[in-house]
């Protein structure tokens, strides 16, 4: 008996290797990693010089920084008598000497990255409808990027990071009416006392402090390995599960869509009735895969509406 | 020589050994291409140009890397500042858009890159220009530039061939893929070979490049200059123009609300999913003109050419502590009632109440408060009226609000950097009583 024939084979993928269009089509139906993907893609949403792939990228570099930095969390103390000290073990002693390096070179390819497919979504005017929501979530994943990095930056507890943080941190005291040298602080104030002071304001709540210390590294450690990436493992999975909804990779609308024009009101509840039409049809053999071919445009008519 | 850049220099001749090889070996697979399409004197050039790169690093690795003449290196750093470098840089992308047809040619656009490249090369045997630009945190940074470049050329070249075509009445090239394909296997395989490629250039890169580590944070010792993460250079450049609650609290709240706006704000439906930019000009120059030319541009300035107390350095000029920028601006009030009138500026009080207080201070800011005023009501307001009028009828009160504000935001960036550079101009409104300054 083979391993494909055994039960604990079949109970893990519950359907035989994909070799033929029927299990082609399963896989991606029945793989909870892969169900992201829709079951066929038009061929020009392949091309590298479309997409230059900088989407799949800037999600390939946020696995890559979970993976680097849960790893960097088994060594690395944030208290200000040890960060330094362990980065610089991290570099000289630890095994995989490289992991900080990794960790730190994919973050600012990340930036890059994530303005690049920015860049390219806005060239190909892929923000237009019906995904202006996911454009949205894009830029709040560009901030959630850039939060990640200028907290990360501050880890390392080296003459670089302190200062970088002391100086970004510092725009935070200028907030309007929340800031100690924001404009108008002062007309928050009881009994001729300012409440707003700078023990008290916008950068105190970031710094946990008046100035970059102890208190900032505890925040910005937690900022860095638990609130913002749980933040941004949310808005991942938002804007990915859109860009599928939204009638996956753009591309230029076809002639004669006018004509399927009434099908957009037809298909009001759209997206999700044809979706449960496909996994029905999935299990129908053969016939499922003609079905999702004759579909293949129909996210994008139906999307809209 | 100094001694110190000649260590500096043995360091560098080895990695830009390397680098002349590289491109040499680039040029040589130009060449190739060239041949196999029977372009003879274009394969004939490069491959003249790529046995030059061929010398350029055999010496290099044997620790003699050619070197800038002097005199251009000091003719650079006298024409450069931050006057010439944004109106140059801001030029040379109006330029490329005017002449893009041209400049998206692939044998152009390959000899501007080796220029740059070739630039590029020279310089790092400059110690000035390398201790800045070789810095391992700047090294990503380079990387962006030409990666912006590369991928501004394809969009481009796309955007060109799309609109030849487009205006030929056919559809655009992305309309030539429609076959479907299965994502199982293609799709997937393609992900994970750009997965595998990626973690292998990132683990290349480790390898050769370590990332930076300073001396211990030290709150007593405040470097000169203290820089923010590169990515925020550009904001702290805008430090220079603008108080800091605006350039580090409201620009970058509006830049973030402005990119999430676009799409409610850009109503023109052509364009949707190919390249082009005939189809969507306004939409096309706007989101260039705020990133390429002040978003990246104002990174660059920040990172490269501004050095100790953010003086404005050359590339090649030694970045010197001494050197303080000339900074006594003065605000539009005192320009118009001391230096225009001839008068004294006029008293604030604090001693008669809160309200006669503010009266006295809008008083002593009417120049700058009309300023504003005119700026964002008023303009907007007659524009609606008369250029724009299809505009702001289609796009309604609410939505044409909007879009003029943040466009004359944006404007607003490099016309108070022209006020400070003219006239030293530090605030339109400046009103110390209340922090409030614009």
């Amino acid at each position: 008996m083979s391993l494909r024939d055994s039960q604990i084979w079949k109970s893990i993928f519950r359907h035989p290797a994909p070799v033929d269009r029927r299990n082609r089509v399963m896989v991606i139906l029945s793989n909870v990693f892969l169900h992201v993907h829709p079951v066929v893609l038009k061929k020009h949403a392949l091309r590298p010089a479309y997409t230059w792939y900088m989407g799949l990228l800037a999600f390939w570099l946020f696995v890559v920084e979970t993976v680097t930095g849960v790893l960097l969390m088994f060594y690395y103390r944030p208290t200000v008598e040890w960060a330094y000290n362990d980065i610089l073990a991290l570099r000289d002693v630890a095994s995989l000497g490289v992991l900080r390096e990794v960790h730190r070179w994919a973050a600012h390819a990340m930036v890059i990255v994530v303005w690049l497919h920015m860049y390219r979504v806005f060239l190909t005017g892929s923000y237009k409808p019906p995904r202006e929501f996911n454009w949205c979530v894009g830029v709040m994943l560009l901030v959630a990027t850039l939060l990640l990095s200028f907290t990360g930056y501050l880890l390392p507890w080296d003459q670089l990071s302190m200062w970088a943080v002391t100086v970004g941190s510092n725009m935070a005291s200028a907030v309007p009416l929340l800031g100690s040298e924001g404009p108008g602080h002062q007309m928050l104030s009881a009994g001729g006392v300012d409440v707003i002071a700078s023990g008290s304001d916008a950068r105190y709540a970031l710094l946990g402090a008046r100035a970059v210390g102890e208190e900032t590294l505890n925040r910005f450690y937690i900022l860095h390995c638990v609130a913002i990436p749980l933040v941004a493992a949310v808005l991942i999975s938002v804007h990915l599960w859109r860009v599928r909804k939204d009638g996956s990779i753009s591309g230029p609308e076809e002639e004669g869509r006018e004509a399927r024009g009434e099908g957009r009101e037809a298909g009001g509840e759209g997206p999700e009735a044809r979706d449960e039409g496909r996994e029905a049809r999935g299990e129908g053999g053969d016939a499922g895969g003609e079905g999702l071919e004759a579909r293949g445009e129909g996210p994008e008519a139906g999307g809209r509406w | 020589m100094h001694p110190e850049s000649h260590a500096l220099l043995a360091t560098t001749a080895w990695w830009l050994g390397w680098f002349y090889a590289a491109v040499a070996a680039l040029n040589a697979g130009a060449a190739v291409w060239a041949a196999r399409r029977h372009a003879w004197l274009r394969a004939a050039a490069w491959s003249a140009w790529g046995a030059g790169l061929a010398a350029a690093a055999w010496f290099s690795l044997a620790g003699h890397p050619p070197q800038l003449p002097e005199p251009f290196k000091q003719a650079c750093d006298d024409l450069l500042g931050p006057v010439t470098f944004t109106a140059g840089a801001l030029g040379l992308l109006a330029v490329g858009y005017v002449l893009r047809r041209w400049l998206v040619v692939p044998a152009v656009a390959w000899l501007l890159l080796n220029v740059s490249l070739v630039w590029l090369g020279l310089s790092l045997s400059d110690a000035h220009f390398a201790a800045i630009v070789a810095r391992p945190d700047n090294v990503p940074i380079v990387a962006m530039v030409y990666l912006l470049g590369f991928f501004t050329w394809a969009g481009t070249y796309q955007a060109v061939e799309n609109d030849r075509r487009l205006a030929r009445g056919q559809g655009p090239v992305e309309a030539d893929y429609r076959d479907e394909v299965l994502v199982w296997p293609d799709v997937i395989y393609l992900e994970l070979i750009g997965a595998i490629l990626a973690t292998v250039v990132l683990i290349v890169w480790s390898l050769l490049l370590r990332a930076p580590l300073e001396q211990p944070a030290n709150p007593a010792v405040t470097p000169n200059p203290a820089k923010a993460p590169w990515y925020f250079l550009g904001l702290q450049e805008l430090l220079v123009y603008f108080p800091p609650w605006l350039a580090g609290v409201i620009l970058p709240a509006l830049m973030i609300l402005g990119l999430m706006a676009i799409p409610y704000l850009d109503f023109n439906p052509r364009g949707n999913g190919y390249y082009t930019i005939a189809q969507r000009r306004f939409a096309y120059l706007t989101f260039q003109f705020g990133f390429l030319g002040l978003w990246v541009l104002l990174i660059l300035i920040g990172t490269f050419l501004r050095g100790p107390n953010w003086s404005f350095f050359g590339f090649y000029e030694a970045h010197d502590a001494q050197k303080m920028a000339d900074m006594t601006n003065v605000s539009l009030a005192e320009l118009f009632w001391v230096t225009a009138l001839g008068r004294e500026l006029p008293q604030v009080t604090a001693s008669h109440g809160m309200l006669v207080e503010l009266g006295q201070i809008a008083w002593r800011e009417a120049p700058g408060l009309a300023a504003l005023g005119l700026y964002y009501v008023a303009l907007p307001w007659l524009l609606a009226r008369t250029l724009l009028q299809g505009l702001a009828a289609k796009l309604g009160r609410t939505r044409y609000g909007v879009l003029t504000l943040l466009l004359l935001t944006m404007l607003a960036l490099p016309l108070k950097m022209i006020l400070v550079w003219t006239v030293h101009l530090s605030y339109v409104v400046n009103i110390p009583e209340y922090f409030f300054y614009f």
